[in-house]
């Protein structure tokens, strides 16, 4: 087939690319820029090379935002991935009713944050009005999750477990589901259990999907801000702070938008790892 | 297909099995539930136990919370807003991905890798310049200027979804329309985009309610009363309605019912839109 040279598609791609280069390209070289300035975001930002890097690096809070990442990053890669292979795998032997049950998981996913955060605030977590005041009540003495600093990461994560789940085990089912009917049956004849047809068929079929999963989970959990924003803002007492909400509250609340862009270049060199084995991963795709 | 397949055939595995999806159910919802039961009830009832059925239907709670939060103005925003995003997106990623995916133009393959890098980047990291530019340019709660930055973040998913469409088309279809003579917006807009519709409809449905729900840019950018949409105007409810959470719990109602039925309608499009954006073979 021969490529035919078509100047028109440079006008397809113009919309497009300049929106893109404009909201993302050209603001994300601003930030490398303002990283090395002291700014305001109103008066003219100067240059003041590493200082802004060296400060944030003496600042216990930058580390205590890392380490949270960091235990961010591990819960989301264990237990969101290990419920949502149990569920793909359950719902593989339920062809008719799949789909029935993909949609009631998928729910938490589709609602906004917002309405996830502040629900699970006020009827769940509430000392006053939720299910856990309820509970201390009449069963054992709790205190709220989201008060104590030694859960509140925890409480905060099994909000965001809860929303994203689903999305996870729609992904796997939707791979599993392409694994051949003949290795499937040829397991089953040759008198393979359950887990042995998951460890040795199942498994291997689904093994690009679930790579690259890994890999956009460890992206988003360095990226992550709304669910720890909304319910703790990253209290108590930093117990919830991560690189987004401490970045966050450097441009907002203090100001300090040199220092909000040096974070976000350290949030960027994390995600850049993650993005070029992303990049790899989806090569395939683009070369057809 | 897979149900051709007879799995789990030991009784055991499959108690466990069921167990587990009821359990998944019970989770998945009881959060949902617990909003539902709470909406007719008065703050006392539910501070005393929230996990009674109400005795009595006090619509009331409803006309609190819509007031409180504002929902008149934040409807007509997050219509706005989500409308501009969902259009602009369709329009310039449905032509993104013809031109990349015909690959007739010189640096398509860096344009694409381009594309995939930006569906990871940070947000942060253009956010804070991008702000302060906006606030210079008095563009901050302006509904339409949020909406092309939430199309700017949009965008590649929708040019990768749409790619995979129009590559599903023959290209010996383009070629017999060059052939007769239609020229490459022609070819496009009579035989391409019709050939894309499900393509357009799926990405319409995930682009409105990415944009509905989004909160880092919209809280960013859709500063002050006049501007808010549904879901900032429930979020200024937490906390100062704390003592009032039969109005919380109604306003969860207003937020969340529209969002699960409009999901339980257009779920078959949504399910095979997520599949496809992240299934690799």
């Amino acid at each position: 087939m021969a490529l035919r040279r078509d100047r028109a598609h440079y006008l397809f791609l113009a919309p497009a690319l300049v929106i893109s280069l404009s909201i993302v390209l050209v603001p994300a070289l601003l930030t490398f820029g303002a990283a090395f300035t002291l700014w305001d975001g109103v008066s003219a930002p100067h240059f003041t090379g590493l200082s802004n890097f060296s400060a944030i690096a003496a600042d216990p809070v930058l580390w205590i935002a890392i380490g949270n990442n960091i235990q961010w990053t591990l819960i989301f890669l264990t237990i969101p991935m290990a419920i949502a292979l149990v569920a793909a795998s359950v719902l593989l032997g339920r062809s008719r009713s799949a789909a029935v049950f993909q949609v009631i998981f998928l729910l938490p996913y589709v609602l906004s944050p917002v309405a996830n955060a502040v629900i699970w605030q006020n009827i769940i977590f509430s000392p006053v009005s939720g299910v856990v005041s309820f509970i201390s009540r009449t069963l054992i003495p709790l205190q709220s999750p989201l008060a104590n600093p030694d859960t509140a990461l925890y409480a905060v994560a099994a909000v965001d477990i809860w929303h994203f789940w689903g999305y996870l085990t729609v992904i796997f089912f939707a791979a599993m589901r392409q694994t051949p009917t003949d290795q499937l049956e040829a397991a089953f004849l040759e008198g393979a259990n359950g887990w042995q047809v998951f460890r040795f068929v199942t498994l291997p079929n689904i093994m690009p999907t679930l790579g690259l999963m890994l890999v956009l989970v460890t992206i988003f959990s360095f990226l992550t801000f709304d669910y720890v924003y909304l319910i703790t803002q990253g209290g108590p007492a930093r117990a919830t702070e991560i690189l987004s909400t401490y970045a966050y509250k450097f441009a907002f609340t203090s100001f300090q938008v040199g220092k909000a862009a040096a974070v976000a270049l350290i949030m960027s060199f994390f995600g850049l790892l993650a993005s070029i084995a992303y990049v790899a991963l989806s090569r395939s795709s683009i070369e057809r | 297909m897979a149900d051709t397949v007879r799995q789990s055939p030991r009784p055991i595995s499959r108690t466990l099995a069921n167990a587990f999806l009821v359990g998944a159910v019970l989770i998945a919802v009881l959060p949902l539930l617990l909003v539902a039961v709470n909406t007719f009830k008065p703050h006392a009832s539910i501070v005393a136990n929230p996990l009674s059925l109400p005795t009595s239907f006090d619509f009331s709670n409803f006309a609190r919370a819509w007031r409180g939060g504002n929902f008149g103005v934040g409807l007509v925003n997050s219509l706005l807003l989500s409308g501009t995003t969902v259009v602009l997106t369709l329009v310039c990623a449905s032509l993104a991905a013809v031109a990349l995916a015909r690959q007739h133009i010189a640096g398509w393959k860096l344009v694409t890798i381009y594309f995939l890098c930006a569906t990871t980047v940070p947000i942060q990291l253009f956010l804070f310049p991008l702000y302060f530019v906006f606030a210079r340019l008095g563009l901050v709660g302006n509904f339409a200027a949020t909406g092309v930055v939430l199309t700017a973040i949009n965008l590649p998913v929708a040019i990768f979804l749409l790619r995979a469409y129009v590559i599903s088309i023959p290209r010996e279809i383009d070629d017999a329309a060059f052939m007769d003579g239609a020229n490459s917006w022609q070819t496009f807009r009579y035989i391409l985009l019709p050939l894309m519709q499900p393509g357009l409809i799926t990405v319409a449905i995930i682009v409105f309610l990415n944009s509905w729900n989004e909160f880092l840019i919209t809280s960013t950018f859709q500063k002050g009363r006049d501007n808010v949409t549904m879901t900032l105007g429930y979020l200024s409810m937490n906390g100062t309605y704390a003592t009032d959470q039969g109005a919380m719990m109604a306003g969860a109602f207003i937020l969340v019912a529209p969002i699960v039925v409009f999901f339980l309608v257009m779920q078959r499009y949504f399910v095979s839109g997520m599949s496809a954006g992240a299934v690799k073979g």
